[in-house]
């Protein structure tokens, strides 16, 4: 059952690295010396939707963090297309959970979309009223233009999410992340959002979402990454999706959950 | 001297002052730690700057009336009032307004801390005023204490402390989980008043040996040094208790042999000392244990996914993965596995394989979140439920690690 | 009061509390909408060791010395609670409280033990600082403004305070978008490639510049208010950043002026015979334009 590295190995790893708009390499994170993630390998496929699936505590949200350095893992290499992900971040937009981040800040929901052409305008530039043009095209993309001098903590938290979106739009990425960007959000944003990532796959561009309600799992996702602080599975929901990869990311508790009361008390 | 100072050789006063900051840092470091737990640390810090102008007031008042401005009581009476409107002013803040409770701090700490000074300048133009002496409240000091005051203090230390011990466990409850201390029938409100009351006891019979400025030090200082000797919080109190009572004895000694420095910045400094011994050293969590259990593990790891990534004929990446690899003889510099290395990654994938079936397996639930990357399987199952999982897996076996 | 009085004695100091006020309270806006406002409290305690380091080093009181060593002493104190917080795990306030009390407690025994003597610095000084000595006494009145001689004899402090403001501006405008991303969402911040934590320390040091430019004047305690009260007042007005801003220099400027005037004749109004402490009537000024927004400011509730 030993493999040893071969050239036939390596050259289809190199292959898959350069063609993965985000690729993961044996990342382990660890709070006070218990791994929150554990040596994932991951491989994003470009051009699709991929949903990342895991019970409370899986490190989901942790993994992203870590792979986009915003936290320090203790191992592990992230790349964009072959290169590492720290020298790509400007082809890569990232929306945080809505939690962590300060909503009593006096900003305008214009001023937050506005952040995400940073980018561009670079650290000294200023904007320009073309710059406010496309932001308020972003803003249009998520429904969301009747509110742009609200201040952001004057909104809803389905709005707040849509804006966040808005931002990263206005990034113009080929890469989005999004941590749990349906959480806490009503049905009209849940349909929202849904459209605006499905026409960010229409233009060609990878979406990877950290996601936790797994009903929903099929309509709306191309891939899932099942993880449990360690990968379990990878890979198209028709054939990844299955009960078998769930009741082991989920342990026993989903597998219990479906064992009939009767037959167990039996 | 400083010996003599130490075992209280140096007269009736000087002892009886030493006295009553030892046990005033014993009650400091119990309540503190409570303060710590509950992570509102720095509040004593604004509860000790608003008790200037109380005590600036309190002595306007007083010598109005007709009595000695210097009043050690009246003084400190004054000081309890302002310090309970300092605090008032910061629950209204952060409870009424948007700002948080670190800014609501700031405001209040020097809004009260200017408006004391205000106070001075107005008593240093007033003909009793020249000698109050006020000032030696902002930094501490031990001269020329009179007998009642050392009394009031030693006395004010010690009803601390016992009130600290009436009321420790509604104190934990409501620090370590509040919620759960609210439904088992602890009323919170009350509980925090309690405690800010014992801060603000603290404080105000802190006011003349440490000084209202550097008083908060002796809140916070030894709990948080106490932490890293035990992760367990009844031994913290105890400990914190102990830390700060140490404090205050080494620093007052310290003092008494050197009567015209200030006395709290010296028994502040001691504090700080046995913090910085306690975080180096501790064997709980201090940083040296801590930075090679670190070591340790990331160590571990590594070893271990190099291991896997050998077994499954994957390329490492790591450079230190793969040094660490040739560190201990399991594989070469261009990545191929020792002998040894084969060895020792057929076993690890093996571990993997059997952790694996763990997790999927409800009855092994509880046992399989052991799983930490580094943890042996033969440490968490018996011989008999291995062998188990082994069936299940199925393929090669037989051998032993 | 004629000129030939108010120009020598007063004109000074109440510039220079103004700039003063100013130069905190710019930083304290993001200070305050960092949750770092104790921050704004550590620093202001650790200037006086940094000032005492710097002068026990060089033998004199230069004000680039002094600088330089409030600056050192402020990224220490930051070094050490990050230190403390990270490798300790120990809640940032508590690691707050254990560095700046034990700083302050150096700082203070310092400069108990060495012999300042010759110089302008006593711990009296260092707690509330001494703004009516900032005079001019080459003035003789508003005339003097234009005189070259007399134009010399300005107080050191002066020139100190203003450069700090002039610095503080200029970094504002030149970093405002940086700061206020990062100081919005951190997390999205470091995606966009900007360096966090140089930012964070960037805000500490020019925090550390003001507080020790504002020392002279009004002490290491009182220089709290200024960082906290007007960015907390003007933060209960408004919601945009830039009119937040705006509102914390009014306020700034309202509390130094009228504390200074409140302080040196407000007495002689009630019919007493001397001033009281300058620096801890605009304290207090400023404390109550705070208590005036949070019982009335437009924005005084939390959003959500």
């Amino acid at each position: 059952m030993l493999q040893l590295a071969n050239a036939e190995n390596v050259r289809a790893e190199a292959q898959s690295l350069r063609q993965s708009p985000f690729a993961i390499r044996g990342l382990t994170v660890s709070y006070d010396q218990k791994p929150a993630v554990f040596s994932v390998d991951a491989t994003i496929e470009p051009g699709k939707l991929t949903a990342i699936v895991g019970p409370n505590g899986a490190g989901k949200s942790t993994m992203l963090k870590a792979a986009l350095g915003i936290i320090k893992p203790l191992s592990g290499q992230v790349t964009h297309l072959g290169r590492p992900v720290a020298d790509e971040m400007h082809r890569i937009a990232y929306v945080p959970q809505r939690a962590s981040v300060d909503w009593d800040f006096p900003v305008r929901v214009i001023d937050v979309v506005l952040m995400g052409l940073f980018r561009k305008t670079g650290l000294l530039g200023r904007l320009s009223g073309a710059d406010r043009k496309h932001a308020m095209a972003c803003l249009e993309r998520v429904g969301m233009t009747d509110f742009a001098s609200r201040q952001i903590g004057q909104l809803s938290g389905g709005q707040q999410q849509r804006v966040f979106l808005a931002r990263a739009l206005a990034q113009d990425a080929d890469l989005y992340l999004l941590d749990e960007p349906f959480a806490g959000v009503d049905a009209a944003t849940e349909k929202a959002i849904i459209a605006v990532l499905k026409s960010l796959r229409a233009e060609g561009r990878t979406v990877v979402a950290v996601h936790h309600d797994l009903s929903t799992v099929p309509d709306y996702f191309d891939n899932v990454l099942l993880l449990n602080v360690r990968k379990i599975a990878e890979g198209p929901v028709a054939t990844t999706f299955t009960d078998e990869n769930l009741g082991a990311a989920y342990g026993g508790r989903l597998a219990t959950a479906r064992i009939d009361p009767a037959a167990v008390a039996g | 001297m400083f010996l003599e100072a130490l075992f209280f050789q140096l007269g009736y006063n000087a002892t009886l002052v030493t006295f009553g900051a030892t046990l005033l840092g014993i009650a400091a470091g119990v309540t503190g730690s409570f303060l710590f737990f509950r992570k509102r640390a720095l509040v004593s810090d604004a509860i000790s700057h608003a008790t200037l102008p109380g005590v600036a007031l309190a002595f306007i008042v007083m010598v109005t009336l007709g009595f000695d401005g210097r009043n050690l009581p009246g003084l400190l009476l004054g000081s309890a009032i302002s310090a309970a409107l300092g605090l008032f002013a910061v629950q209204w803040l952060s409870s009424r307004t948007r700002l948080t409770e670190d800014a609501a701090i700031g405001a209040v700490l020097s809004v009260f801390f200017g408006f004391g000074i205000v106070l001075l300048t107005v008593i240093q133009t007033m003909s009793s005023g020249r000698q109050a002496g006020l000032e030696g409240f902002l930094l501490g000091s031990t001269a020329g204490m009179l007998y009642a005051d050392a009394l009031l203090i030693a006395g004010g230390g010690a009803l601390a402390l016992i009130l600290v011990a009436i009321f420790r466990r509604p104190m934990m409850m409501a620090s370590f989980d509040p919620e759960f201390a609210r439904s088992s029938g602890i009323n919170l409100d009350r509980t925090d008043l309690i405690m800010m009351g014992l801060v603000m006891g603290v404080t105000v019979i802190g006011l003349k040996i440490v000084g209202l400025i550097l008083i908060v030090a002796l809140l916070i200082i030894p709990p948080v040094a106490a932490r890293f000797w035990s992760d367990r919080a009844d031994r913290v109190v105890v400990i914190a208790g102990g830390l700060g009572g140490l404090s205050a004895w080494i620093g007052a000694s310290a003092s008494a042999v050197a009567p015209n420095l200030p006395t709290g910045p010296i028994i502040v400094l001691t504090a700080f000392a046995i913090f910085t011994a306690s975080m180096l050293f501790a064997p709980a969590r201090g940083l040296l244990i801590s930075a090679i259990h670190h070591r340790n593990f990331q160590r571990g790891v590594h070893i271990r996914q190099g291991l896997v990534s050998l077994a499954q004929g994957q390329p490492i990446y790591e450079p230190m993965t793969i040094r660490l690899l040739r560190a201990e003889g399991l594989a070469r510099a261009d990545g191929v596995p020792t002998p040894d290395g084969v060895a020792r990654a057929s076993r690890v994938l093996r571990d993997e394989k059997r952790w694996e079936t763990a997790r999927s397996d409800p009855a092994l639930e509880m046992a399989a979140a052991r799983y930490d990357g580094l943890t042996q399987i033969e440490d968490v199952l018996t011989p008999d439920q291995i062998a188990e999982l082994d069936t299940r897996i199925g393929g090669p076996r037989g051998v032993t690690p | 009061m004629s000129g030939s009085e108010f120009v020598p004695l007063s004109l000074t100091p109440l510039i220079i509390g103004c700039l003063a006020a100013v130069a905190c309270a710019l930083p304290g806006n993001f200070l305050i909408l960092r949750r770092q406002a104790l921050i704004g409290d550590a620093i202001s305690h650790v200037v006086l060791p940094g000032i005492v380091v710097a002068f026990l080093l060089t033998g004199a009181i230069s004000a680039t010395a002094m600088m330089l060593g409030a600056a050192v002493a402020a990224v220490t104190a930051v070094a050490m609670i990050e230190g403390i917080r990270c490798f300790g795990r120990i809640e940032a306030g508590a690691a707050m409280g254990v560095v700046f009390t034990a700083m302050f407690a150096g700082g203070v025994l310092l400069l108990e033990l060495s012999d300042t003597s010759g110089v302008h610095l006593d711990v009296e000084h260092a707690l509330y600082g001494n703004l009516e000595s900032l005079i001019w006494l080459d003035a003789t009145g508003w005339g003097s403004l234009l005189e070259i001689d007399a134009l010399k004899g300005l107080p050191p402090e002066l020139f100190r305070i203003a450069a700090v403001v002039v610095i503080i501006i200029t970094l504002l405008a030149v970093f405002w978008r940086p700061l206020a991303i990062s100081t919005f969402d951190e997390g999205f911040a470091a995606t966009l490639g900007l360096p966090v934590t140089v930012i964070s320390l960037g805000l500490v040091i020019a925090s550390a510049l003001a507080a020790v430019a504002a020392f002279d004047a009004v002490g290491s305690i009182i220089v709290i208010a200024m960082f906290i009260c007007p960015p907390a007042a003007a933060h209960l007005m408004t919601n945009r950043l830039g009119a937040q801003i705006a509102w914390s220099v009014g306020f700034a400027l309202a509390s130094a002026i009228v504390g200074f005037v409140l302080a040196g004749y407000g007495p002689l109004w009630i019919g007493g015979t001397d001033a009281v402490s300058a620096a801890g009537m605009i304290a207090t000024v400023s404390g109550v334009i705070l208590a005036i927004t949070a019982v009335a400011g437009p924005r005084r509730r939390a959003v959500t």
